[in-house]
């Protein structure tokens, strides 16, 4: 049996937390109620990477997503004013009942991937763990070896960027000048 | 030397208590800056200020009666919490109530990682600048969830005023961070403070004076003060995202927008003053430290009343292009100069002064190149 200490306290509070704000995230109506789940659900998250030592994830995690991503999706949850959420819900076609066959295919390769294809997990070094978190190593890390991917994914997001602007002006051309443009 | 090497060891219960000692003055300050505000507001307006209210019930305070009104504080708070507390009929309730609870964390549990002297913080972590970066943009979700949740046109504009303001000027107090962190080798709020040393030169705010002034605008805009205060433009929304709230609640947002701007203080005096340095005296005894960081924090805090009573609030416009235009471009140049003259010439002493002039060209030739340009 193991021993309950601290962190293993922590992780079983922060990880029901995380699981009620999922849970909550998917079952409520209000799509604010929604939003405000899936941050407490990062935070919760955050949590857990601390746990395993990762400072530097932990806090990118709450920036990001807590900080950045979240805030943009209430800004326009709030601007839509979603009201008929209710509508939307009642909703069933289709390409619903799809949606729910191949979540649950999805769900049932997780499971089998992760009860019987992953090897256990070999015991931890502390003290490597708490080395790998930390921001300098992950710098370091990826300007030298990860080099590659790090600036992939650099060049990917420049071009999100640019399609977003893209997107933004949306009478860039002559011809589109005139045309609708509102939402 | 050795009494230094002690503190850097705080045990958990010294931390508590340095918490405790630190909320306490945190939240005597928020009344006494209140106070400061008014007295400075009427002192830049050519008016009085509060200059009544005294400590008559206690008679060994007498003698203040009358004086210069330091019981303004204590009677402001007591008629917030005296007043009844309405909340809106259609208001979503729990968000209501946890909105200002959102704000008021946020600007308390910044604090948690600056030093205050040498090795003496709450939480002397690793990632101190980061856990600032990344609370910080947590305490925009107080201000647009009460903006949401009072269901009231006015707290929603203001709401949504905040999100974008706040989401907006992140990136340029992000990249004056991380010049900073170029600068000095180091993301732990001490190791910061300590790379600066006691000369004032070798400050922040002398080798990366670009940064200070972004970082502070920039902070000006996260603080919700003038002239970036449009999430409350009294003219326009009537209160803005507090609007409808009254009493304690209203009360725990005054609470936080102070407190924030305190801490802001702190974080910015942290970051380019030189924290607790004493100007040449290297191993100054701790308290000499601690009143050193106080007395840099209280000016800074007086150069935040400075600005609001003396500029005008921006228009929404205005405050966009200041943030995406402006400020976000001469973030990313300042990280370009700061990190290629450490990459040329070292991160030495006369590395400040050569950039010192550098930025003050660039500076110069920016607006000489746009003299019609109607940003600032």
């Amino acid at each position: 049996m193991p021993e309950i200490n601290l962190s293993t306290a922590f992780f079983i509070g922060l990880g029901s937390l995380t699981i009620v704000a999922s849970l909550g995230t998917i079952l409520s109506r209000s799509p604010v109620t929604s939003a405000l789940f899936l941050v407490l659900n990062f935070f919760a998250l955050g949590g857990i990477y601390l746990l395993l030592e990762a400072q530097f994830i932990a806090v990118v995690q709450v920036i990001v997503y807590a900080g950045a991503i979240m805030v943009l999706f209430l800004f326009v949850i709030m601007l839509l004013n979603l009201e008929d959420e209710q509508r939307l819900t009642e909703r069933y076609d289709v390409k619903k009942g799809f949606a729910i066959l191949f979540a649950g295919l999805l769900l049932v390769e997780v499971l089998y991937v992760v009860g019987l294809k992953t090897p256990a997990i070999a015991p931890r070094l502390g003290t490597v763990a708490a080395e790998i978190g930390t921001a300098k190593y992950i710098g370091q890390q990826l300007l030298t070896e990860f080099l590659f991917p790090f600036e992939i994914i650099s060049v990917l997001l420049l071009g999100a960027i640019v399609g977003a602007v893209v997107l933004a002006k949306k009478n860039f051309g002559p011809e589109r000048a005139t045309a609708k443009t509102t939402l | 030397m050795n009494a230094l090497a002690l503190l850097l060891v705080m045990e958990l219960g010294d931390r508590f208590a340095l918490m405790g000692v630190v909320l306490g003055v945190l939240l005597t300050a928020v009344a006494y800056t209140v106070y400061a505000e008014r007295r400075i507001a009427a002192f830049i307006q050519n008016r009085t200020g509060p200059d009544r209210v005294g400590f008559d019930l206690i008679p060994q305070l007498k003698f203040l009666k009358g004086a210069i009104g330091l019981g303004q504080p204590l009677a402001d708070v007591i008629k917030l919490l005296m007043k009844e507390d309405v909340v809106p009929e259609n208001a979503n309730k729990f968000v209501h109530a946890l909105a200002p609870l959102i704000s008021l964390f946020a600007a308390l549990t910044t604090i948690a990682v600056v030093p205050y002297a040498k090795g003496v913080a709450i939480a002397d972590v690793n990632i101190g600048i980061l856990y600032i970066l990344a609370i910080t943009s947590l305490g925009v979700y107080g201000i647009t969830l009460s903006g949401w949740a009072s269901n009231s046109k006015y707290s929603l504009l203001g709401g949504l005023r905040s999100s974008a303001q706040m989401i907006s000027y992140e990136l340029s107090m992000g990249l004056a961070v991380v010049s900073v962190v170029v600068l000095t080798n180091a993301l732990n709020m001490g190791e910061i403070v300590e790379s600066q040393t006691s000369n004032p030169l070798n400050w922040n705010v002398c080798r990366n004076l670009l940064g200070f002034i972004i970082f502070t605008t920039a902070a000006f805009a996260e603080t919700n003060r003038a002239p970036f205060d449009l999430p409350e433009a009294e003219q326009e929304l009537v209160g803005g995202y507090h609007t409808e709230y009254s009493s304690m609640k209203f009360a725990l947002f005054f609470l936080a927008e102070y407190a924030n701007m305190i801490v802001a203080c702190t974080v910015i005096v942290t970051l380019f003053l030189g924290g607790y340095q004493v100007p040449f005296w290297t191993d100054a005894p701790w308290f000499v430290q601690v009143g050193a960081f106080i007395t840099k924090t209280l000016f800074m805090m007086f150069v935040f009343i400075w600005v609001r009573w003396t500029l005008p609030r921006f228009k929404y416009n205005q405050l966009m292009d200041l943030g995406w235009k402006f400020m976000l471009p001469l973030g990313l140049f300042n990280l370009l100069i700061v990190a290629s003259t450490i990459v040329i010439f070292g991160n030495s002493l006369p590395l400040s002064i050569l950039n010192l002039v550098l930025v003050a060209l660039c500076v110069a030739g920016s607006f000489a190149a746009k003299p019609q340009s109607k940003m600032a």
